[in-house]
């Protein structure tokens, strides 16, 4: 049974009335995987979630946690633990009494034994000696470690993560990330994170699952997910690409403003002549300045748009021969001008980058 | 121009409730002004008034009973309201609250008609304690509705989700994070059933309660500084109360760290 996936769902249904939140969702979720669900509100991420949880039953369809079937089983007698987006934190009590209020009804442990681990826990989220605190006085940031350490004291098999780091600001958020994948390799314990931030799921997963309406869209580790989105929607929803119409015919495929290529140079998920689309990334083409040579493949156009971020610039292209623009994202070294808009701008693109769809 | 409209509309409002205690220390039977001097007879003159203290504790006890069963009512309610959906909802919860505007003449008379006509009732103290918690059981609501929407939802998940029971998550989580708005509808439904008088007076049978038996002493004009030496200490009661239930409610809401969501007072 250790070769089973720790977490098994088959075809799970979920209807709230008429509306259909979750449309047959099949996933295995393995031991000691950092899994997130990424997708816009209203995708069913937080429904799932709440399903693997036990807090809505679902309409059809199996879960299985560690082998057993939980389909029907409630939230407390699950081997999982949740940290809500709101953190829950319970402000009648302490946060030593937060941390331990799981740990209530073990009446295998002592008294000394079950502060030893909220001690232990406190210690792991960073926050040692705050036992005594009051819980409704402690900054976002903290509230958020003490609902991380209420879950892991616990050492569940599975830890469910809803939206945690979104009400906390930018650079709180980007420390936590960080600290989060810390954590997850220091306990070892699965997480499933619900996310609707593509930067977020990126930077944390092993493998993402990208929802639509209620359905898995794509399932995919990080890398694979953004440099092969499966779809133009999966793309536009994963950082930024440029789309571009496309014709294949036989085993080419012609890309006006770009060129022609053979069709098996470029990364293709179903080829069938006709009428399509590729797309690529900004950072996969780049401007060439003066003294700078061709490559084998440069197209050329002229600057229509200048968007600066300091360590980085943003250029919009418009391609010669078409009416497509392009957006091209480059590293500002030093002593290399910043081309204007109007400039005539040669931009060098490699096929293997190019991803055809559908 | 507004201050002075403002002095005005006070002075409209609370002069004559200051006349009640001026009136009680008053050394003469007459309700007029100059006054005769100072005594404290007319509070002593309570003291050993045998009726007047049956009459207290049938009113202390028609608050606490109204008052306890009203709150039991409305925590019920409060938390559907807040926690569930369900048809009608609008609707049940509008009905419920509409005894906070009715006439309490025309829930008194159609009260004594469905008691005493229809389901044959002796009037008695209980009659009583029925119609006040349908008139406080709006009040301990729209408390508790209050409380009830401070209150995370999340927290009663996360307690079930920390390996708690229903009844656990309640007694551990909601119940005490409640609790000051439970303590404030109690105090408010009790000092409302303290006061309350109409409906008293038609449901009440032999045993009248407090106000109903003031009332009564009104046809004794040597009684009426009594009555203003009575007004004087059920008025400081009252506030006491309100005061205390308003102190409660905020100490809830510092322990908690909540935001003030605008309390009953």
């Amino acid at each position: 049974m250790t070769d089973a996936p720790l977490i098994r769902l088959r075809g799970l249904q979920k209807y709230y009335g008429d509306y259909h939140a979750l449309r047959g969702i099949d996933l295995d979720i393995e031991r000691g995987e950092f899994f997130s669900l990424l997708g816009p509100s209203g995708c069913g991420k937080t429904t799932l979630l709440r399903v693997i949880a036990g807090f809505e039953d679902v309409s059809e369809g199996t879960v299985v946690l560690a082998g057993e079937e939980m389909t029907r089983v409630a939230p407390n007698k699950r081997p999982t633990n949740m940290v809500f987006q709101s953190y829950a934190i319970f402000p009648h009590l302490s946060v030593g009494q937060n941390v331990g209020f799981g740990l209530r009804k073990r009446r295998d442990l002592t008294a000394d034994a079950k502060d030893g681990l909220i001690a232990e826990a406190l210690a792991m989220v960073g926050l040692d000696g705050y036992a005594d605190r009051a819980a409704h006085a402690l900054s976002g940031g903290q509230r958020q470690r003490v609902a991380l350490a209420r879950a892991l004291v616990l050492k569940p098999k599975v830890l469910l993560l809803d939206e945690p780091l979104s009400a906390l600001d930018k650079k709180m958020r980007e420390h936590m990330q960080v600290e989060l994948i810390r954590l997850q390799r220091q306990v070892g314990i699965t997480f499933i994170l619900v996310t609707h931030d593509q930067e977020e799921a990126l930077v944390m997963s092993d493998r993402i699952a990208v929802m639509f309406e209620g359905g898995v869209a794509q399932i995919a580790e990080a890398e694979d997910l953004y440099r092969r989105p499966n779809s133009r929607r999966v793309a536009e929803f994963i950082g930024t690409m440029n789309f571009l119409p496309a014709t294949v015919t036989g085993d080419r495929v012609s890309v006006p403003g770009l060129g022609e290529v053979p069709l098996a140079a470029v990364q293709a998920t179903a080829t069938t002549d006709g009428e399509t689309v590729v797309g690529f990334r900004p950072e996969t083409a780049t401007l060439l300045f003066d003294g700078q040579a061709d490559t084998d493949h440069v197209a050329s156009g002229h600057v229509a748009e200048v968007v600066y971020y300091g360590d980085m610039t943003y250029y919009d292209v418009a391609l010669s021969g078409t009416e497509a623009t392009v957006r091209l994202s480059m590293r500002n070294v030093f002593g290399r001008p910043v081309l204007e808009i109007g400039a005539a701008a040669r931009v060098a693109w490699s096929p293997g980058a190019l991803v055809l769809f559908r | 121009m507004l201050r002075a409209y403002v002095i005005l509309f006070l002075a409209f409002l609370y002069a004559p409730i200051l006349l009640l205690p001026v009136f009680a220390f008053n050394d003469g039977t007459v309700i007029a002004f100059p006054l005769d001097g100072f005594t404290t007879k007319w509070f002593a003159e309570l003291w050993t008034n045998d009726e007047l203290h049956a009459a207290l504790m049938n009113s202390l006890f028609v608050a606490g009973t109204s008052s306890v069963l009203a709150v039991l009512l409305g925590l019920a309610a409060a938390r559907a309201n807040i926690r569930y959906r369900f048809p009608a909802k609008a609707a049940a919860m509008g009905l419920i609250m509409l005894p906070l505007v009715l006439p309490e003449i025309i829930v008194g008379v159609s009260l004594l008609v469905v008691a005493v006509r229809m389901l044959g009732l002796d009037l008695s103290l209980w009659t009583v304690v029925a119609a006040h918690v349908l008139i406080c059981t709006p009040f301990a609501i729209a408390i508790l509705n209050a409380s009830f929407q401070s209150l995370d939802p999340s927290l009663e998940e996360a307690a079930i989700d920390l390996g708690c029971s229903r009844a656990e998550t309640f007694r551990l989580i909601t119940l005490p994070l409640v609790m000051p708005g439970i303590v404030a509808a109690l105090l408010i439904s009790f000092t409302i059933s303290l006061d309350e008088f109409i409906i008293a007076f038609f449901l009440t049978g032999s045993d009248p309660t407090l106000p109903v038996y003031i009332w009564s002493l009104l046809r004794f004009p040597r009684l009426i500084p009594v009555v203003m030496a009575l007004g004087t200490i059920l008025m400081i009661v009252s506030i006491g109360i309100l005061v205390l239930a308003e102190w409660n409610r905020r100490r809830g809401l510092a322990r908690t760290g909540a935001k003030d969501s605008g309390g009953f007072l």
